[in-house]
């Protein structure tokens, strides 16, 4: 079995990203947390293109032993970026090309995630949401033992996120990659992912089975869109409701609300 | 480059920019002298002396135009995106591929200012290929100093041409940068 194991130490500029984790083969784990918390760096870390302490072991390989690093290309890993990376000079296919000369393989990734007709496309070509599944075939090119995904639809339009999540669940499906992916985004999560790791100030604040995301978190999201002298009415879920004001507020905040508070317009 | 020594480093390369021609020239003169332990050592390893020699034209040009080289090059690499430089590695490559494979094929652009700029500098520089070259006839001569000669014999006909085929060269080389970053911009 190739158990992973994560123990690692790294200062950062306003606190110390101390993580410890423990992953079954295959696991499909979720980092969530707020931004600057710490969980890029994190995926970085274990990429090996940031430094840190500690030990980072899979299987019986180890890839960190205190500050005895290896380098990000002797650590089998995928990694996906959010601004997609791909390399604007070559196209799709050599994008994989380069990575592994197997042709056969890069074709059947191509299928998989339906570039088959823009193999020979530029990037630049190519939508945000295509160049995205370009990268994400890429990073299965060296069969990576684990695959790490930074935010990779974040900046995509939701029909394409959609879209991207069957894919991602797809390819997890077919190699059975262990995959650690950094998402904000509940609904994804909720899809892809069996695991949560929830991040703060670059300490595990929680972990739990995705399952149970519901009940970790009664609050959710909403936009103020109007405010008068003792409510104030939000847009959530293609509705407008109105709750009782508690603090200062102006339109166009986004503020964390209770679903039995809500009361529809 | 995160080395504590790169200012230093920049600094140096930069000098030619604003050192009189002149004083790069001389103290070349002096360190490539066939009794200096430079030029010593150099006439050992490739059998050349560099003073007053195309070879030693070659050096002094070099060291001179490095400035309008390493430049457009540090400012191309500093554009190239981190994370395709990341990829790279990610794909198990090294410094050296993913430098040919993936820095410089990104940075084309660059890559051909710098050169064009160096080749138009280098071909208009005086001062120093004077000093190392010494304007030996068929050997060291070079336009520029030929220009300044042919004044000088208040041979004006030979000068004009010379000088014209000159301004013609390096507007020629400078449309050639612009309208190529234009075209890009567009």
């Amino acid at each position: 079995m190739q158990k992973m194991r994560i123990n690692i130490y790294k200062e950062l500029r306003h606190f110390s990203l101390e993580v410890a984790l423990r992953i079954e083969e295959g696991e499909f784990i979720a980092i969530r947390g707020r931004s600057g918390s710490g969980k890029t760096t994190l995926l970085r870390v274990i990429a090996g293109l940031e430094e840190a302490r500690g030990v980072i072991e899979i299987g019986n390989r180890r890839w960190l032993e205190d500050r005895k690093a290896l380098p990000p290309q002797k650590r089998e890993v995928g990694f996906v970026f959010q601004e997609y990376a791909l390399f604007p000079n070559m196209s799709v296919l050599q994008n994989l090309l380069y990575v592994k000369k197997d042709l056969g393989f890069a074709l059947h990734l191509l299928k998989l995630v339906d570039l088959l007709e823009h193999k020979n496309s530029f990037p630049h070509q190519l939508s945000g949401g295509q160049q995205q599944r370009a990268a994400l075939a890429r990073a299965y090119m060296r069969k990576p033992k684990v695959m790490l995904l930074d935010e990779p639809l974040s900046s995509l339009d939701p029909a394409t996120r959609g879209y991207l999540q069957t894919k991602i669940k797809e390819l997890h499906q077919a190699f059975g990659t262990t995959t650690l992916m950094v998402s904000h985004d509940v609904a994804e999560i909720y899809r892809l992912s069996s695991r949560v790791v929830e991040i703060e100030q670059g300490k595990v604040l929680q972990e739990y089975e995705t399952k149970e995301i519901g009940k970790r978190h009664q609050l959710h999201k909403a936009e103020v869109v109007e405010i008068d002298e003792k409510s104030i009415v939000v847009a959530f879920m293609g509705d407008i409701f109105r709750l009782p004001r508690k603090g200062s507020h102006k339109v166009g905040d986004i503020v964390e609300v209770e679903i039995k508070e809500l009361q529809l317009v | 480059m995160r080395c504590r020594c790169k200012p230093f480093i920049e600094a140096v390369i930069a000098m030619p920019l604003v050192l009189p021609p002149s004083v790069l020239g001389f103290y070349l003169l002096v360190a490539l002298a066939p009794d200096s332990p430079v030029g010593k050592l150099i006439k050992e390893l490739f059998g050349v002396e560099l003073v007053f020699s195309f070879p030693g034209l070659v050096v002094a040009s070099i060291l001179y135009s490095m400035p309008f080289m390493v430049q457009p090059l540090q400012r191309g690499f500093e554009a190239t995106p981190k994370n395709i430089i990341e990829a790279s590695f990610l794909a198990g490559k090294g410094w050296l591929q993913t430098l040919i494979f993936v820095i410089l094929p990104n940075m084309k652009g660059s890559l051909l200012n710098a050169l064009i700029i160096t080749f138009a500098h280098t071909i208009g520089e005086f001062g120093v290929v004077l000093i190392v070259g010494g304007s030996i006839p068929e050997k060291t001569k070079v336009a520029s100093i030929a220009i300044y000669e042919y004044v000088e014999m208040l041979d004006f006909t030979s000068a004009h041409i010379y000088s014209a085929i000159m301004v013609a060269m390096s507007f020629l080389v400078l449309l050639v940068v612009y309208a190529k970053n234009a075209h890009k911009h567009l």
